[in-house]
This record gives structure tokens, C-alpha cells and sequence, in this order.
């Protein structure tokens, strides 16, 4: 029995190697000369016919890097900001939108509402390849095209989120509810006291999940913008690379660090809305 | 008499309140979503310029063409290895975690920080690992192999694999241990009475237990299947090797020069057969319940 469970600890630590080397990787690089960097990767980025190294722990660890990308690279912070421009309000949308729709289909009964379900879950499993048209089309028409709400209204009205908050929604207990409405709670007095409250964990598990998705975007921008200086720090960040090796592991680090935080403060509900999402009926 | 009357008029005002909840929601999806979808069911039959009904032409037109057989032929080569390899992957190291008493949530977090991991921000490593002067083939020289050049030939395939596992395990980890979870001890304990071993638990509790699961999970891993788009492009960009040539980026590259009604008819035929593929699947893992996907 403890044989096994040395086997199965050291099958666990190995392959968690596999994420936790690249991190380091990141983090360490990060704090590295441009000379140390281009030494080892330079390779990589040029012709030369000559293998790249790397260092596990930096030479001359150093915070250069960082500065000179707050200094030089007015670029990144734009690019920064466009990515909260365009990610945050959607999200923000989505709890104005999604979030009273998940409470519907949980909580009600009504006629056509299977059907609609199957709806929203057709639309979210299709990929994106498949709506690309439809929403060009419609942006084009508004003239939202080249605009950071070609990327906002899409995503406001994205229906994973109602996926995965109805889950929620409807474990709530019915006794609650009726114990509200003996109250004299009328339907919304109870979707805003016991509704929100009680399924708070899952409006947070859909925003969490939304948030790194969103962060991630690259198909959407790559298609709906075509001024590249509205681009999101995700299609931007492969550009630094090719310009500047040195503050590019600087650039990845710190576009990272948003979600990061997000996933340390919600890991939680990640694995809850992850979980929710397999919940048998 | 009465009792009934009150009770319907309940009912009714409930389902009024409902689709009040539900409105703004299906105002948009119609808007943003249903009536430009039907527009371009209606435009797969047209010609774009001329607006002339040409039936099944547009389809015919991507049926033959080269570029999507190829790409077709990639996306559906990446999604049958991908998925059972993942599925499999990931269901190994849930039970592996679901042992670790002390170290379990440890492990969890672990496999779930690649989720967080911006793409943008790790293609940068996978290059430094997989060029063609990159760490593996210094590793490879240094063993006295041959280099490779990794990204640009066929086995750019295995590296995009590679990403989408390492990106999507912990995700399904998660499920597969809620799967795991909900099956009841007791049934293990009737089993270990009756003398099962550990294989014939796993085989007549564990795997029909987790049939459920395994549906969900081969549907969102369906779905992040379409995302290693993102690697693939930002590591080769538009015209990636043959081998990784996918939908996604033939949808891309018709959109750059426009190809509308290329476009509408495969977005139709891409929506029809993985629908086609879902149902299949459904089927086949048996479950009647309709409202869980």
C-alpha cells in the first residue's frame, strides 16, 4: 500500500514538473540581462546556426528588464490597457445579462424553456469559426467593426456563463424560496436577497472562467480589429519577442500576472464551476 | 375548482416573471446571434456579388476545395487523438490525485495553473523549447540525436498536442474528480464484500459510474480543441506547416481576403457535422437526460 503511494507521488511530481519547469522558466528569465537572455535564446530568434541554453538560475539576476520595459515600451501599456478596456465590461455585461437568465431557466418552469436550453448549449459548444460570419456581418452593419465593442457585446452575450450559473442557481433549495415568498418577497425581492446571495459562488465561478477566456482572446481581436494599435496584449505579446528578446520574458510575466491573481483568489471557484459544469441532472 | 383556477394564474405569472429574466439575454442572442446566423443560411445559397440563387454551389465550391479538404482533414485527425488521449490522461492523474491525502490539493492546483497561463505568454517558452535551435534539440544533441526542427515540419502536429494537453488536463482533472466523487463508497464496499479487486471496481463501479462525466467532458473538450488555434497561429502564424493547417485557420485566412459565401457555407457545414458528432457521442454514452449536455 505505501509502495503504491510512492509510485503514485512520484508519477504526480513528475508530470507537475512538466508545468512547473516553464514557470520557472518565465519568472527566473524575467529577472535576466538582455546579454544573459540573448546569449541563451538568441538562437531561437535569429538564423544562426547555433543552439539555444538556458540557465536555471540567472547569472546576474537583475530588475533591468522591468524598468526598461515601464521606460521603453510605451506600447505594452497600451496594449495593456486595451486588453482591460475590451475584457472588463464584457464581464460586467455579463452579470446584467447572464446572470438574470441563469436564474430563469433554474428557477422557473415554462413552457419552451428545455428547448431554449438546448439552445444556449448548441451555442455554446459551437466554436467561434462558426459564428465569425454571422458576427461580422452584424457588427459590420452597426458599424462596430475596428471598435472595442466588437468584442464586448459578443462576449456580454455569451451563453457559457448562464450554462454554468443555472447549475447553481438550482441548487438552491425550493423551501428557501418558498419560505421567502411566505415572507411576501415578491419574485424579484427574492432573485435580489436569496437568489444573488445563494448563488454567488457561481456568478463568481462564471466570471472567473469568463475573465481567463476573455484575457486569452485571440481570435476575436485577430478578426473583429483591424487597427493593430487596439490590439490585446494577447496578439501583441508575440511582437515584443521578435523586437526586443530582453523585456519580452518581462511582458509575458506581467500579462500573466492578472490572471494569475484571478486564479490564486478564485481557484476555488474555478474547480466549482468546472465541477457545476458536470452535474447530472 | 377555485383551488385550480388560483394555482394556473400562479403558473401563469411565474412564466411571465421567467421570460421578463430571460429577455434581455434572448433579445441579444437573437440579435447578435439567430438573425445573423440565419442570414448567412440564407447567403450560402447565393452568390455574393450577383445576389443569384445558386443552390448547393457554395457548398460543392468547399467541398472541393483543396484547402478545406486539408483542413478538415486535420481538425477531425486533431480531435480523435486529442480527446482519448486527453480524456485518458487526465482520468489517470484524477485517481492518482484523489490517493494523495496530503499532497492532493497541492497536485490540483498544479495541473489547473496552465489555465491560467495566457497563451501569448507561454508560446514564447514553446518556442524556446520546440525551434529549430531550440532546448529540446539541444537536449537531443547532447544524447547524440539528429535536430529536428520541430515547428516546421509534420511533427509540428505532436507539438500542438503536446499544448492542448498540457493546457486542458488540469480542467478535466477536475471534472473527472467530481465524476469520482459522486459515486457512492458504498458501492465499493458491497464490491470489496464481494470480493472485487481493484481492477474489477474501477471496471464495474468506477468506469459506468463515470459515463455521465465522460460526456460533458468530451463535449468542453471539444470545444477547447477549436483554442489551440491560438498557439498554432501565434507560434506559425497564418500558413503553419501542412500539418497543422486546421479549420480555423482556413476560416482565417478566407475572411482576410473576404470569401463570404465560402465562408457562410462552411460555418454550416462545420455547425452541422459536430452536431452530428455530439449526437453520435450522446448516444453512445447512453444517457436520456435532455437537459444536461
Amino acid at each position: 500500500m505505501k509502495k503504491k503511494r510512492f509510485l503514485s507521488l512520484g508519477i504526480l511530481l513528475t508530470i507537475s514538473l512538466f508545468i512547473w519547469i516553464p514557470l520557472w522558466m518565465m519568472v527566473t528569465g524575467s529577472f535576466m540581462g538582455t546579454q544573459e537572455i540573448n546569449e541563451m535564446i538568441g538562437p531561437v530568434f535569429s538564423n544562426e546556426n547555433k543552439l539555444a541554453t538556458w540557465h536555471f538560475i540567472p547569472d546576474f539576476p537583475t530588475l533591468k528588464p522591468y524598468v526598461e520595459l515601464l521606460l521603453d515600451s510605451p506600447n505594452f501599456f497600451v496594449m495593456f490597457w486595451n486588453s482591460c478596456r475590451q475584457v472588463i465590461p464584457g464581464l460586467i455585461g455579463q452579470l446584467f445579462i447572464a446572470v438574470p437568465a441563469a436564474w430563469s431557466f433554474g428557477r422557473y418552469n415554462f413552457k419552451g424553456k428545455k428547448l431554449l436550453f438546448i439552445l444556449y448549449i448548441v451555442l455554446m459548444i459551437m466554436p467561434f469559426q462558426v459564428t465569425m460570419v454571422s458576427s461580422y456581418l452584424v457588427l459590420n452593419k452597426f458599424h462596430l467593426l475596428n471598435t472595442d465593442f466588437a468584442l464586448i457585446l459578443p462576449n456580454i452575450f455569451s451563453t457559457f456563463p448562464v450554462f454554468i450559473m443555472e447549475k447553481f442557481f438550482k441548487s438552491i433549495p425550493k423551501s428557501l424560496i418558498e419560505a421567502a415568498k411566505i415572507d411576501g418577497a415578491g419574485e424579484f425581492k427574492t432573485f435580489f436577497y436569496i437568489g444573488i446571495p445563494m448563488g454567488a459562488s457561481g456568478i463568481i465561478s462564471a466570471i472567473v472562467l469568463g475573465f481567463l477566456e476573455a484575457w486569452n482572446g485571440i481570435e476575436q481581436p485577430l478578426t473583429f480589429l483591424k487597427d493593430k494599435s487596439l490590439w490585446p496584449l494577447s496578439l501583441y505579446l508575440p511582437d515584443i519577442a521578435k523586437e526586443k528578446l530582453g523585456v519580452a520574458m518581462v511582458a509575458s510575466v506581467i500579462a500573466m500576472i492578472p490572471a494569475i491573481l484571478i486564479f490564486l483568489f478564485g481557484q476555488k471557484y474555478i474547480e466549482q464551476g468546472i465541477a457545476a459544469s458536470g452535474i447530472k441532472e | 375548482m377555485r383551488e385550480k383556477k388560483k394555482k394556473t394564474t400562479i403558473q401563469k405569472r411565474e412564466s411571465i416573471v421567467a421570460w421578463l429574466f430571460l429577455m434581455p439575454s434572448l433579445a441579444g442572442i437573437m440579435f447578435f446571434i439567430l438573425i445573423p446566423f440565419g442570414d448567412v443560411v440564407r447567403r450560402s445559397f447565393y452568390e455574393a456579388m450577383s445576389g443569384k440563387f445558386v443552390g448547393i454551389d457554395n457548398y460543392i465550391t468547399v467541398f472541393i476545395n483543396e484547402a478545406f479538404q486539408l483542413a478538415a482533414k486535420n481538425t477531425g485527425r486533431f480531435i480523435l487523438i486529442c480527446i482519448p488521449l486527453l480524456l485518458v490522461i487526465s482520468l489517470f492523474l484524477s485517481i492518482l490525485v484523489m490517493g494523495q491525502k496530503k499532497f492532493g490539493d497541492f497536485f490540483k492546483s498544479s495541473f489547473l495553473i496552465p489555465m491560467a497561463i495566457p497563451v501569448a505568454s507561454i508560446v514564447l517558452l514553446w518556442d524556446v523549447f520546440f525551434n529549430k535551435n531550440g532546448l529540446v534539440n539541444r537536449m537531443l544533441s547532447m544524447l547524440g540525436g539528429q535536430s529536428v526542427d520541430w515547428m516546421h515540419t509534420s511533427k509540428a502536429f505532436y507539438i500542438l498536442v503536446f499544448s492542448y494537453l498540457w493546457k486542458n488536463t488540469g480542467y478535466d482533472m477536475v471534472l473527472w474528480l467530481a465524476g469520482l466523487n459522486g459515486i457512492p463508497l458504498a458501492l465499493y464496499e458491497a464490491a470489496a464484500i464481494d470480493g472485487a479487486g481493484t481492477w474489477g471496481k474501477f471496471r464495474y463501479i468506477t468506469l459506468p459510474g463515470l459515463l455521465p462525466t465522460a460526456f460533458t467532458l468530451f463535449v468542453l473538450s471539444l470545444i477547447n480543441s477549436f483554442k489551440v488555434f491560438r498557439e498554432a497561429y501565434l507560434i506559425a502564424g497564418s500558413y503553419p506547416d501542412n500539418s497543422i493547417y486546421m479549420l480555423q485557420h482556413l476560416f482565417n485566412n478566407w475572411f482576410v481576403t473576404m470569401d463570404i459565401q465560402k465562408m457562410c457555407a462552411a460555418a454550416i457545414v462545420v455547425a452541422i457535422i459536430l452536431l452530428i458528432f455530439i449526437l453520435i457521442v450522446r448516444r453512445f454514452s447512453n444517457r436520456g437526460e435532455e437537459d444536461s449536455i
